[in-house]
C-alpha cells in the first residue's frame, strides 16, 4: 500500500511552471496521445502477442473515456464550487433523451447527430440551472439530498411517462390533453434503435463512416475527440476569472461575495455548465449503443462518478480523467478477468463441496461496488485528496504545503504569539481610561452572518 | 438604487452617510438608530466593548445585513439593501475580523478574486479566450503584482493564503480588498493579534493608503494607541447606540466613553 501511495508522489513533482517542466508536459501529453490513437489498431495483435495480461478492449476504453467527460463535467460542479452533486446522471440521461427524441423513429425526427448533440448539450445545460436555481442557498449535506432526489426523479419520469394520459377533470368536460395511453419516452422499453452519427463520405470503411457500437474503433476517436475538447476547455475554465470566482465560493462563500463575486449567477453557472458535458457524454452514449433505458441511467451512475472524482483527486483535471480511466477498466475488464481466470471457479468448487450456494454463485464482478468502497474507505484514510491531486486539495488534506513555507509560517506564528503576551502586561499599567485592552471581540459578527 | 437628491451633508463632502440605521435579530436591536457619517478623505474610528454593534453596522454598510430601519448612500447613491456585489462595485470593500481569505488558494489568486469585478470577460470568453481576455488575465496578473508588492508579498505569490504566517494573511486581506478598486476601505480590526512593531507598520501603512491612493478608511480597532494616534474622527457605540462623536480628544474626555469602557461608577472614583 505504501508503495502504491508514494509512487505518483515521486512520478508527478509539481514545481513551479519552468520551461522544462512545461516541455515534459508536452512530451508526456504527446505519448499518451500515440498511446490512445495507436492501441485500438494493435489491441488484437497485442492480446494475441501477450495472452495471459487483462488487456482492455476498445469497447470499454469508450465506456472509460465516457465516464471522463461525466467525470470532467462533475468536477465543475464539485471540484471547482465545491458543490455536492448525487444526481448528476440526471443530465446524462437528459442529454441521452434528448438525442434519442431527435434522431430515432419515436418520434420520427432524424436530425443529424452532429447538431443534436449541441441540442443535448443546451438541454442538459439548461436543466442544470433548473436544478441550481432552487438550491442555492443549500450546501453540504442537504444539496446532496435534494440533488440525489432529482437524479431519481428524472429517471423515474423518463420510465414512466412511457404509458400517460393527462385529462381534464370530468367537470372540465374532461378533455384528453395527452394520449389516452401515451408514449413520450418510451417507458421500461427504451427508445430503440437511435440514429448513430455518420459521416457520409465513403472509404475504406464502406460507403459512409458510422459511429456506433458496431465500428467501436470509429468510436473510440469520436469519444477521445469530445474528450479533448471536454478537458481543454476544463482547464480554460479553470484558469480564468469565472474558475477563480467558483474557487472563492468553495472557500469562502461570504468572502467571495465581499468581493464583488455575484455568488448566484457564478453558482448557476457552474451547475449549467457542469451539467452540459453530461448532455456531451448522453448524446454520445444513447447514438452510440443506438438504444436507450431509463433503468440504465441509475443512481449507481452518479455514484459512480463521483467515486472518480474522489479517486482521482478532486479539483484535478489529470487526476479525474486517469480515475476514470481506472475505475472503469477494473470494473469492466480487470474484475471480470480475475474472476473467470482466478477466483471464480475455486469458490465454486468450495461452494460445490461445503454446500454453500453463495459460493456455488460466486461471480467477482457482482462484487464490484463492494470493491470500490473498499478502495474508497482506504483512499479517504491513506490519501484523501485522491491519486492525481492538484496542489491545493493536498495541502488541504494534509495540512502541509511546500514544507519550508509552512514552518517558517508557524515559526513566524509562534513568535507573534509570544510577543502578544508581553503587550498584554505592558498595557496593563497604562493610566490612560481608555486604554485596558479589551480581550479579542466576539461580539454578533461575521459568524451570525454564516 | 435610486437616485436621491444629495443632502447637504453629502454635498459638503461626506462620502457615506448613514441616516437612522437600526437592525434587529428578532428581539435583539443590535443597532439601534445610528446617525453616522464618513468625511471624503478621512480615517475614522469605530469603536466600542464587546457586543456594541460594530460589527453589525460593517455588516449593514457591506451589505450582509439589510438594514430593518434607515438609510445608506454612499457617494450620493442609495446602498441600502443592496447585495453584498454590488456594493463592491459601488466603492467599497472590507476585510474581515477573523481572517476570511480563500485558504487553499495561493496568495496571487486571492488578490486576482478582488479584481474580479473589474474583469470584463465571460464564460464563453473564458472558453474562446479570444486576445482581449488573454490581455485582460495579462494585466490582471501584472495588477495583483503590484499590489502584493504593495504590501510587502510580492515573494509570496504562490504560497498558498492558510499557510501564511498570521500578520501575512492580515496584509493578504487588505492587498485583496484593494484590488477592488475601492474608494471606502473597511477595516475589521486590522491590528489584532500583532505585536506593536507590526501593529506600528500597519498603522503607517493605513495613512499611507491615504495620502497615496487618496482612500477613506473606516476602521473597527480595540487597540486605543491606533484609534487615537491615526483616526480624524471616533464614532462610539454602547449597547447599539452611539454614545459619542467627535476628535479623538474629545472622545477620550467624554464621561459616558468611559463609563461604557469601565462601568458605571469607574467616574466618580476616577
Amino acid at each position: 500500500m505504501t508503495e502504491m501511495v508514494r509512487a505518483p508522489r515521486r512520478t508527478f513533482p509539481n514545481p513551479m511552471a519552468g520551461m522544462d517542466d512545461r516541455r515534459r508536459q508536452i512530451v508526456i501529453l504527446a505519448i499518451v496521445v500515440a498511446l490512445a490513437l495507436l492501441y485500438p489498431l494493435v489491441y488484437r495483435r497485442l492480446s494475441d502477442a501477450i495472452p495471459f495480461v487483462p488487456w482492455p478492449d476498445t469497447a470499454v476504453l469508450v465506456v472509460c473515456a465516457t465516464f471522463a467527460i461525466l467525470a470532467l463535467g462533475l468536477n465543475i460542479v464539485m471540484g471547482f464550487a465545491g458543490l455536492l452533486d448525487l444526481g448528476y446522471v440526471a443530465f446524462y440521461a437528459i442529454g441521452a433523451y434528448t438525442t434519442a427524441f431527435l434522431a430515432s423513429n419515436h418520434f420520427g425526427v432524424h436530425i443529424s447527430w452532429w447538431i443534436v448533440l449541441w441540442l443535448a448539450v443546451a438541454a442538459a445545460a439548461i436543466f442544470g440551472v433548473m436544478l441550481g436555481a432552487p438550491t442555492l442557498k443549500l450546501r453540504g449535506d442537504y444539496l446532496a439530498i435534494v440533488t440525489l432526489g432529482f437524479g431519481e426523479i428524472v429517471r423515474l419520469v423518463f420510465r414512466n411517462l412511457g404509458d400517460i394520459t393527462i385529462a381534464l377533470p370530468a367537470i372540465l368536460g374532461g378533455a384528453v390533453l395527452v394520449g389516452p395511453n401515451a408514449n413520450l419516452t418510451g417507458g421500461n422499453v427504451g427508445i430503440n434503435p437511435i440514429d448513430p452519427p455518420i459521416i457520409p463520405i465513403p472509404g475504406p470503411w464502406g460507403n459512409q463512416l458510422i459511429f456506433s457500437n458496431q465500428n467501436v474503433i470509429a468510436s473510440w476517436y469520436l469519444v477521445l475527440g469530445l474528450l479533448t475538447i471536454t478537458f481543454f476547455i476544463c482547464r480554460r475554465l479553470r484558469d480564468s476569472k469565472l474558475g477563480r470566482a467558483w474557487m472563492a465560493i468553495r472557500e469562502d462563500e461570504t468572502a467571495a461575495a465581499a468581493m464583488g463575486i455575484n455568488t448566484v449567477t457564478t453558482k448557476l453557472l457552474a451547475f449549467s455548465l457542469g451539467a452540459s458535458f453530461s448532455g456531451f457524454a448522453g448524446a454520445f452514449t444513447g447514438a452510440y449503443n443506438t438504444a436507450i433505458f431509463a433503468e440504465t441511467f441509475s443512481y449507481n451512475v452518479s455514484i459512480l462518478v463521483v467515486v472518480i472524482i474522489i479517486l482521482g483527486g478532486i479539483g484535478s483535471l489529470r487526476g479525474v480523467v486517469i480515475g476514470a480511466f481506472a475505475l472503469l477498466y477494473v470494473d469492466r475488464t480487470l474484475l471480470p478477468w480475475i474472476g473467470d481466470n482466478i477466483i471464480n471457479d475455486p469458490m465454486h468448487d468450495l461452494g460445490v463441496s461445503t454446500g454453500q450456494q453463495i459460493l456455488t454463485d460466486f461471480k467477482l464482478t457482482t462484487y464490484n461496488y463492494l470493491i470500490f468502497g473498499i478502495v474508497l474507505v482506504i483512499m479517504m484514510i491513506r490519501r484523501p485528496e485522491g491519486l492525481f491531486p492538484d496542489a491545493g486539495a493536498k495541502a488541504e488534506m494534509h495540512g502541509v504545503g511546500i514544507a519550508a513555507e509552512v514552518t517558517g509560517a508557524s515559526e513566524a506564528e509562534l513568535t507573534v504569539l509570544g510577543e502578544l503576551e508581553e503587550v498584554e502586561l505592558d498595557d496593563a499599567p497604562d493610566p490612560d481610561p481608555n486604554a485596558p485592552a479589551e480581550p479579542p471581540s466576539t461580539t454578533t459578527g461575521p459568524e451570525a452572518a454564516r | 438604487m435610486s437616485a436621491m437628491p444629495a443632502t447637504a451633508a453629502e454635498t459638503a463632502g461626506d462620502l457615506l452617510v448613514a441616516t437612522g440605521c437600526t437592525k434587529r435579530f428578532g428581539g435583539l436591536i443590535a443597532v439601534s438608530d445610528v446617525d453616522f457619517t464618513i468625511p471624503r478623505g478621512s480615517i475614522v474610528s469605530l469603536i466600542g466593548p464587546n457586543g456594541a454593534g460594530k460589527t453589525t453596522f460593517f455588516n449593514m454598510i457591506t451589505g450582509l445585513y439589510v438594514p430593518t430601519e434607515g438609510r445608506i448612500t454612499f457617494d450620493g447613491v442609495d446602498i441600502t439593501g443592496d447585495k453584498p456585489h454590488e456594493v463592491v462595485r459601488v466603492g467599497i470593500a472590507r476585510t474581515f475580523q477573523n481572517i476570511r481569505l480563500f485558504g487553499n488558494m495561493s496568495a496571487e489568486s486571492n488578490v486576482l478574486v478582488g479584481l474580479h469585478h473589474r474583469l470584463k470577460g465571460r464564460w464563453f470568453g473564458a472558453i474562446l479566450k479570444p486576445p482581449s481576455i488573454i490581455r485582460e488575465e495579462e494585466e490582471a496578473h501584472a495588477r495583483a503584482m503590484e499590489l502584493l508588492d504593495l504590501v510587502g508579498l510580492g515573494r509570496r505569490k504562490d504560497t498558498l493564503a492558510r499557510n501564511l504566517p498570521y500578520g501575512d494573511q492580515r496584509r493578504l486581506e487588505i492587498a485583496r480588498a484593494l484590488a477592488t478598486e475601492p474608494k471606502l476601505l473597511l477595516l475589521d480590526e486590522p491590528t489584532a493579534g500583532m505585536n506593536p512593531e507590526e501593529t506600528r507598520r500597519l498603522t503607517d501603512f493605513v495613512r499611507e493608503l491615504r495620502t497615496r491612493l487618496g482612500l477613506t478608511v473606516l476602521l473597527i480597532e480595540h487597540d486605543m494607541k491606533v484609534v487615537m494616534g491615526i483616526s480624524d474622527r471616533v464614532t462610539v457605540l454602547d449597547h447599539g447606540e452611539k454614545i459619542a462623536e467627535g476628535s479623538p480628544g474629545e472622545v477620550r474626555a467624554d464621561p459616558r466613553v468611559v463609563e461604557a469602557y469601565l462601568g458605571r461608577g469607574a467616574t466618580s472614583e476616577g
